[in-house]
């Protein structure tokens, strides 16, 4: 129910703020995502989607320290 | 898939397997909150990774498992009126009510559609002017926003056929709720890293003070949810208890202001009934009062509240946590997907059904 896909924003489309779409590709499939709670994305953003609204967009820093933070687990 | 597959690999995952075995020196019991963790739980096996001292227990994180029967009997109720179009999420299809399902009531005539977004309900609304058109909003705070937009945008446009049967729930006071339990054994809780993209972690850290778990925001990949445990035995075996964020790269601790703004304008917080929890003070939203027009009880009687008898059915113990699905006596004989007893093998999201999918053994009892 709380099911979110991670999908790479390609463009953006309209000016209204409650209303903006996006054309997202969820690893090739493309469609089209509400971006009214997100107004900072930009294309090539990756955001997360549920039920056709973004609810937030992914930091590609803060992606890198699950890793991170293993190695230092591992030393 | 970016920002999936690389949080599947196997390595990374025996390192993080070998680093709670090394740190974990007594018992521990972890309950995860959100239905699609446990999902995930199961269908990767994550669990049997970890060394035998932690359990994992399963938690009300289910919207549709937690929706009481009486909301499912107003659905049907309205979804039987003439000229009504019902429009609900996949999920609550099957979920029985008291003598039928909506499934079962499309098969009979009604019409009872099913969408991917609470938006093609609105489009639908626009479609069918002389229809009265309900959606069906079940959820939780990740689905809050979605569902509050719809009724925002049908208000802005002026869209007078069309109102909300609203079951939305709350995760924060359900946890109370469950720390709260006389015989309550939770040590710590994974907190369910899509909700907290809505409304951040501050509201989370009283509840670790005041109850001394540790609470770990966490994501649904393996990685994340072995992150999740190694940071919460990291704290057990500290004697910590605070709030950490194992998914920063979705969650900020003050979440998506903007979707709060506007669930906080349209839905107002009531007490909700939880199935196998009872009522709960300020766990559910309604719809507000300036909203009230968009109010499918408004239009069409309010939902009567009955006590529920589960039969046979545990799922109100696998729902606190009490039990395991592999432990009912029912599961996988007599209750199965194809022939469920009770709602947590009706649900994609159920425990039994996530049980069921993946691993038909009993494993080992609970301590």
């Amino acid at each position: 129910m709380c099911l979110a896909v991670p999908g790479r924003v390609i463009s953006i489309e309209g000016d209204d703020p409650l209303t903006r779409q996006g054309r997202v590709d969820f690893g090739g499939v493309i469609k089209s995502v509400n971006l009214a709670y997100v107004p900072e994305v930009k294309p090539e953003d990756y955001i997360l989607v549920h039920v056709g609204f973004a609810i937030t967009v992914l930091d590609p820093r803060e992606a890198e320290r699950v890793f991170e933070y293993l190695e230092t687990l591992q030393q | 898939m970016k920002y999936r597959d690389e949080y599947r690999t196997a390595d990374a995952a025996r390192g993080y397997a070998n680093a709670i075995a090394r740190i974990t020196t007594r018992p521990w019991t972890l309950m995860e909150v959100c239905g699609g963790q446990t999902n995930a739980i199961m269908r990767f096996g994550i669990d049997q990774l970890l060394p035998k001292e932690i359990s994992l227990i399963h938690g009300p994180g289910c919207p549709v498992c937690v929706t009481p029967i009486d909301y499912i009997d107003k659905a049907l109720d309205i979804a039987g009126t003439p000229g009504v179009i019902l429009c609900t999420f996949g999920d609550m299809l099957r979920v029985p009510g008291t003598k039928s399902d909506l499934a079962a009531a499309r098969a009979g005539g009604a019409d009872v559609r099913v969408v991917y977004s609470p938006l093609e309900a609105l489009a639908v609304a626009r479609d069918h002017p002389g229809n009265e058109v309900v959606f069906f909003a079940v959820g939780f705070e990740t689905t809050a926003p979605a569902n509050a937009m719809t009724v925002y945008q049908a208000d802005r446009e002026g869209l007078v056929n069309f109102s909300v049967l609203v079951s939305q729930v709350l995760v924060p006071p359900a946890i109370c709720a469950l720390l709260d339990r006389p015989g309550n054994r939770i040590h710590g809780f994974l907190a369910a890293g899509h909700v907290c993209t809505i409304t951040g972690y501050a509201e989370y850290e009283p509840i670790a003070r005041q109850h001394r778990v540790p609470i770990v925001v966490t994501g649904f990949e393996p990685l994340d949810i072995l992150e999740g445990v190694y940071r919460c035995i990291h704290q057990l075996e500290r004697g910590e208890s605070i709030v950490e964020n194992q998914y920063s790269r979705a969650v900020r601790r003050p979440g998506n202001q903007l979707a709060q703004q506007v669930m906080e304008s349209v839905f107002q917080i009531v007490p909700r009934h939880w199935r196998g929890m009872g009522e709960i003070t300020a766990s559910g939203l309604g719809v507000s009062p300036a909203y009230q027009t968009f109010d499918a009880e408004a239009r069409f009687g309010a939902v009567i509240s009955q006590d529920e008898s589960q039969g046979e059915c545990t799922s109100g113990a696998v729902l606190r946590g009490e039990t395991r699905p592999d432990q009912c006596p029912a599961f996988g004989t007599r209750c199965t997907p194809e022939h469920p007893l009770g709602v947590t093998m009706v649900s994609e999201e159920g425990a039994c059904a996530a049980y069921y999918r993946y691993r038909r053994q009993v494993r080992r009892p609970v301590e």
